[in-house]
């Protein structure tokens, strides 16, 4: 059976870990190499670096990372933040990493998703959508690290994604973002059943059982988190008993 | 044992040459039909469309020699389409012609009844008894990592060096002789992804 995948996030600016890491048996736990080797010993599923550096130029240092994280940790990286074309994909994914993340390139230009589907084939892009719910009752997509209202409906727009030829679908839920009170599973599960690929749902986790509840209630295929792991409130491996406990199939 | 790399412009083999790094083996790039002189262990960890890699390999005159290569049974580890190609053809581009080194044709999950394509993550797989020396040291069944939307329908069940099930059971591996080729990522699957390539190249350098 395939199991449900426990992703760590790690929020990477000009080379350095920020929203800091606790781990206390790291001598530098600002080094985004050093997380990951922390999350790959933990049996993380997959990792994602999420790149808020502000310039371009100082992006050649995630390029950097990506690679020494590549030498190491043998296990799927995905990488988002600033890629816009079908360039600065490629060099990511020459760098090592297995799968590129695009959010407001997306939606200005859909296109995008097409010409990354047919470079690198459809298992290659994640397409990230933040989703906040509105007064309708539905959910509208925002950009720009979630400042930015589109027209776009979330569902729609996953499942215009879907038909584009992403491989996978990052879910944010912006209202449930930073709260830990648990992931938006009414967003999730419409979303997840919207399409016939992935969804990882993103935003929210507070407890493990906020985890188990997206994962079976919200359907999704996989759930990523990242300040319960950095502050060390559980492990992966915490995660994953609890799941394995609740009947969610995991990889032990 | 020299091991060399099949490249055809098509994707990320970072990966692959860092794995091998790790279990202490260094691979060289694969580009050009003089190349496969110089090796004795041929690795192909394709990815792309079937139709499409196999244009690739033809334009850049790679074609012709791979299939020799296998057909003098010379050591072979296949990855993910370089599983695929072995087999005569795929629903993915009808009318190409694959490797046919195996009987059997490659076939598209069905998506009736919600099931997600591509089948991405990590997947139980169990190994077959007959084929020991291949998974030695590895749990019964394992997790590795898998990612892709078509799937071999395995023609000769006698090959089947593990099994998996994603809506279809299917095999998610072949072995024999000098050729050992899986549908899943080992080179993403941590250490025990590590360690069946050590036992795959340990065991293949055994034939040479």
């Amino acid at each position: 059976m395939l199991t449900k995948r426990i992703i760590p996030c790690l929020d990477v600016k000009e080379g350095r870990v920020v929203k800091g890491t606790q781990f206390l048996q790291l001598r530098d736990a600002g080094d985004p190499v050093e997380c990951a080797k922390v999350y790959n010993a933990q049996g993380a599923d997959e990792l994602v670096f999420l790149d808020i550096t502000a310039s371009h130029e100082e992006r050649k240092t995630m390029v950097d990372v990506v690679a020494r994280t590549a030498e190491s940790c043998f296990m799927p990286l995905t990488v988002g933040g600033g890629i816009r074309t079908v360039a600065d994909m490629r060099e990511m994914l020459l760098a090592g990493a297995d799968k590129v993340g695009i959010n407001t390139a997306a939606v200005k230009t859909p296109e995008v998703i097409d010409a990354a589907a047919e470079a690198f084939g459809c298992q290659c892009l994640v397409v990230a959508i933040d989703a906040k719910r509105n007064a309708h009752g539905s959910w509208t997509v925002y950009t720009h690290g979630g400042r930015n209202p589109t027209e776009l409906d979330a569902v729609e727009w996953a499942a215009e994604v879907c038909r584009r030829g992403a491989g996978e679908i990052l879910l944010t839920s912006m209202d449930s973002d930073g709260t830990k009170a648990g992931y938006d599973i009414a967003l999730t599960r419409a979303v997840s059943e919207a399409v016939s690929i992935p969804v990882i749902a993103s935003g929210g986790a507070g407890n493990l059982q906020h985890m188990a509840d997206v994962l079976s209630d919200g359907k999704a295929d996989a759930v990523l988190a990242a300040s319960i792991f950095h502050f060390g409130e559980y492990t992966v491996g915490d995660v994953k008993r609890f799941l394995d406990q609740h009947q969610v199939p995991v990889r032990l | 044992m020299n091991l060399g790399v099949l490249d055809y412009g098509a994707g990320n083999l970072r990966s692959v040459l860092n794995a091998f790094t790790a279990i202490g083996r260094e691979a060289k790039l694969v580009t050009k039909p003089a190349q496969f002189d110089d090796i004795d262990l041929l690795v192909f960890p394709g990815q792309g469309a079937f139709g499409d890699s196999i244009r690739i390999l033809k334009e850049t005159h790679l074609w012709d020699p791979l299939k020799a290569w296998l057909k003098a049974e010379k050591p072979y580890l296949g990855i993910c389409l370089g599983y695929q190609l072995l087999f005569e053809d795929s629903e993915e581009s009808p009318g190409v012609e694959g490797l046919a080194v195996a009987p059997g044709r490659v076939r598209k999950f069905d998506s009736a009844h919600g099931l997600k394509i591509p089948h991405m993550g990590w997947n139980k797989v169990t190994w077959a008894e007959d084929k020991p020396v291949w998974w030695k040291d590895l749990p019964d069944p394992s997790h590795l990592y898998f990612v892709h939307s078509y799937y071999p329908d395995v023609a000769d069940p006698s090959l089947a060096l593990c099994r998996t099930d994603y809506g279809v059971p299917f095999i998610a591996g072949i072995a024999k002789k000098n050729l050992m080729a899986v549908q899943f990522h080992p080179e993403k699957s941590q250490e025990i992804g590590l360690k069946l390539l050590k036992n795959s190249v340990d065991h293949l350098a055994t034939t040479l």
